[in-house]
C-alpha cells in the first residue's frame, strides 16, 4: 500500500510565487524516505500541503488512500508532524505539551499521560516533563517535536529537517531512533540539508528543485550512477620528507595538498589498486585514506545544477 | 467516533485555556478587583452619595450590575483575542491545524476558556461589590445566569474574530481601545438612558452593549431601561452572526494557512 501519493500537485502563493508546478510522488509504506532539495526548492511547502498547514492550489494528495479533499479528518489521524521550526507554546510543560496534541487527536487524557510517559523516556526527555518548555535546550527542543509527533502513534511520520543545529552525538542518537521506529512500521519522510544523513538513513529519495522533482529513485540506484571519486591519501616515505612533491602518479588526475596528502579522482573503470601499487613502487606509505566529499552531496549538486540549465537556457 | 474525539479535543482546548490564564493569575484575576474596587470607591460611594438614586435604587446598587457587567465583556474579549493571538503568533496554532479538529470545536475551546475566566471574573467583582452594597437580593436568577453566558459568549467570539485578524499585537488592542470601551462606557454601566435628551436615547439605543447591562441589571435588580425579551434576542442575534462570521473564516484559514 502506498503511504503517500501525489499526483499534480501545484501551489501558487498569493503574489504569484510559483512554489509546486505539478508535482507526482508515491512513497511505500514502511519506507524511510528522503526528500532533499534546496532552500525555496518546495519541500516544506509539499509538506505544509500534506499536514493541511498550506492550502493546495491543485492536484490530489492521499494518505494511506485517504484523499485530501474528501477524507481530511482521517488522513490527518495517520500523520505526525515534526516541523522545521519551534511551534510549541513556550509557556507550557513537556508533558502538557504532548497530553494536550494527544488531546486534539482525540486520545483520552488517561491514555495520552501512558503514552507520554512511553515516548518521553524513549527520548530521554522524562526527567524533563515538568519543565516549561523554553527552559529546555535546542536538541531537546527537537525531541520534543518528536515526542509530540508520536503520540498519537500515526503510521506516517514526516520530520522537516529534524537534526538542523543538533551536535553529532545527538544527531547520531536520534538516527538510531528514527531506524528504531521505522523498523517498527512507521513510514518516514525526511526532509534535511545534511545529504549524509539521507544516506545513512534513507532507502529511497526524491530530488525536488524550483518546484519540480529533478530525480525519484532509491539511494543504491542513485549512488550507482556516481563515475568517479574523489580519494584524500596521507602519505609517509622512510626519512619524513615531503614526499607529495617529487611522486608521480601515472594515469589519474591527482594534487598535493601538503608535502604528505594528496587528492586522487579514481574513476569506477580505474580502481584503487592501481593507485597502491605506484605509490609501493615509490617506496611510498599510505597511511590513511577518506573519501573527499560526501558522494549524495556530489550527485546532489550535479542534477541540480543539470535540472537548471534548460530553464537557464531559456532566459 | 467522530463526536467522542471532537469532545476529548475540546476538552482539551478548554483545559490549556483554563490552564493559561490560571497560571497568570496575577495579570488575569487580580486586575479586574482592584480596578472594580476603585470603581465601587470612587464612582460608588465618594460620588455616588452626592447623586441619590438612579433608576429607583441608590447609585451604588445601579451601578454594580453595570460593572460586574463592564469586567465580563473585557476578560471575555481579551483573553480569547490574546491567547489566540500568541498561538498564531508562536505558530502553536499549528498543533490543532494539523490534527482532526474542526473550526467548531476550536471556537468552542476558546469560548469556554473565555467563558471560565468571564465568570470567575464576575465572581470575583460580585464578592467586591458586597464589601459596598449589602443586601442584594436577586430579582431573577435565570435571566442573570443566560444574561453572562450569552455576553460572554458574544466578546469571546468577537476576541477570536479580532485575533484572527490581526497580524500584530496592536491589532488585538486596537478593538477595545477605539470600540470596546466607548461602547461599554456609552451602553448604561454609569447611568440610565433615561437621563439621556431626546434623539440621544434613541441614538444609544443603536447600542449593542446597552442591551447586556440592561438584561444583566434587570436579573439583579429588576429595573432596565429597555425591553427583556429584545434585549435577549438582540444578545442571541449577535452571537449566531459572530459565531458564522469566526466559523467561516477558520474553515477559510484565514488568517492561518497560507
Amino acid at each position: 500500500m502506498k503511504a503517500l501519493s501525489i499526483r499534480g500537485l501545484k501551489k501558487t502563493y498569493k503574489g504569484g510565487h510559483v512554489a509546486l508546478k505539478g508535482i507526482d510522488l508515491d512513497v511505500e509504506e514502511g519506507d524511510f524516505f528522503a526528500l532533499l532539495g534546496p532552500n525555496g526548492a518546495g519541500k516544506s511547502t509539499t509538506i505544509g500541503i500534506i499536514s493541511s498547514l498550506v492550502n493546495k492550489t491543485e492536484g490530489k494528495v492521499s494518505v494511506f488512500g485517504y484523499d485530501l479533499d474528501t477524507q481530511l479528518v482521517d488522513l490527518k489521524r495517520q500523520i505526525g508532524l515534526v516541523p522545521q521550526e519551534f511551534n510549541f507554546n513556550q509557556f507550557e510543560t513537556v508533558q502538557q505539551i504532548v497530553i494536550n496534541q494527544a488531546g486534539y487527536y482525540g486520545v483520552p487524557r488517561e491514555v495520552a499521560k501512558e503514552r507520554s510517559e512511553k515516548y518521553l523516556k524513549q527520548l530521554s526527555l522524562w526527567d524533563k516533563r515538568n519543565n516549561p518548555a523554553r527552559m529546555l535546550s535546542g536538541g531537546m527542543k527537537r525531541r520534543l517535536m518528536i515526542a509530540r509527533a508520536l503520540l498519537h502513534e500515526p503510521k506516517l511520520l514526516i520530520l522537516d529537517e529534524p537534526t538542523a543545529g543538533v551536535d553529532i552525538e545527538l544527531r547520531r542518537s536520534m538516527w538510531d531512533y528514527l531506524e528504531d521506529i521505522n523498523k517498527q512500521g512507521i513510514t518516514i519522510i525526511l526532509t534535511t540539508h545534511y545529504l549524509e544523513e539521507a544516506e545513512s538513513l534513507c532507502r529511497n529519495i526524491a530530488i525536488i528543485d524550483q518546484g519540480t522533482i529533478i530525480e525519484n529513485t532509491s539511494i543504491k540506484r542513485l549512488l550507482t550512477t556516481l563515475n568517479m571519486e574523489t580519494f584524500v591519501l596521507d602519505l609517509s616515505v622512510e626519512n619524513d620528507a615531503p614526499v607529495a612533491e617529487t611522486m608521480t602518479l601515472e594515469g589519474f588526475k591527482w594534487r598535493a595538498m601538503d608535502g604528505h596528502t594528496i587528492e586522487v579522482d579514481v574513476e569506477k573503470s580505474q580502481g584503487l589498486n592501481r593507485v597502491f601499487e605506484q605509490l609501493s613502487a615509490q617506496q611510498i606509505t599510505v597511511l590513511s585514506m577518506r573519501n573527499k566529499a560526501n558522494r549524495l552531496e556530489e550527485l546532489f549538486v550535479n542534477l541540480v545544477e543539470k535540472g537548471r540549465k534548460p530553464a537557464a537556457a531559456g532566459a | 467516533m467522530q463526536s467522542s474525539i471532537s469532545f476529548i479535543a475540546l476538552q482539551t482546548i478548554w483545559i490549556k485555556e483554563c490552564t493559561r490564564f490560571l497560571r497568570i493569575w496575577v495579570q488575569t484575576l487580580v486586575p479586574p478587583a482592584i480596578t472594580m474596587t476603585l470603581y465601587f470607591v470612587i464612582f460608588g460611594s465618594i460620588v455616588g452619595e452626592r447623586i441619590g438614586d438612579m433608576g429607583g435604587r441608590p447609585y451604588m446598587e445601579f451601578i454594580v450590575p453595570g460593572l460586574i457587567m463592564m469586567s465580563v465583556i473585557t476578560n471575555s474579549y481579551s483573553n480569547v483575542a490574546s491567547s489566540f493571538f500568541s498561538a498564531k503568533f508562536q505558530r502553536n496554532i499549528e498543533e490543532m491545524l494539523v490534527a482532526p479538529v474542526s473550526p467548531a470545536v476550536i471556537i468552542g475551546g476558546y469560548v469556554g476558556g473565555g467563558l471560565a475566566r468571564a465568570l470567575i471574573v464576575a465572581v470575583i467583582v460580585t464578592c467586591v461589590s458586597f464589601l459596598f452594597v449589602q443586601n442584594v437580593a436577586i430579582h431573577n436568577f435565570a435571566i442573570l445566569v443566560a444574561t453572562v453566558i450569552l455576553t460572554s459568549t458574544l466578546f469571546s467570539l468577537g476576541g477570536l474574530i479580532n485575533a484572527i485578524h490581526a497580524k500584530t499585537f496592536d491589532d488585538i488592542s486596537i478593538v477595545p481601545t477605539f470600540v470596546l470601551t466607548p461602547l461599554t462606557y456609552l451602553g448604561g454601566v454609569f447611568f440610565s438612558i433615561q437621563l439621556l435628551p431626546g434623539i440621544w436615547q434613541h441614538i444609544a439605543q443603536a447600542n449593542p452593549v446597552l442591551y447586556m447591562v440592561n438584561a444583566f441589571r434587570y436579573g439583579f435588580l429588576g429595573v432596565s431601561d429597555v425591553n427583556i425579551a429584545v434585549a435577549l434576542a438582540v444578545i442571541i442575534g449577535f452571537n449566531l452572526v459572530l459565531f458564522i462570521t469566526a466559523y467561516t473564516l477558520l474553515n477559510r484559514g484565514v488568517g492561518i494557512r497560507s
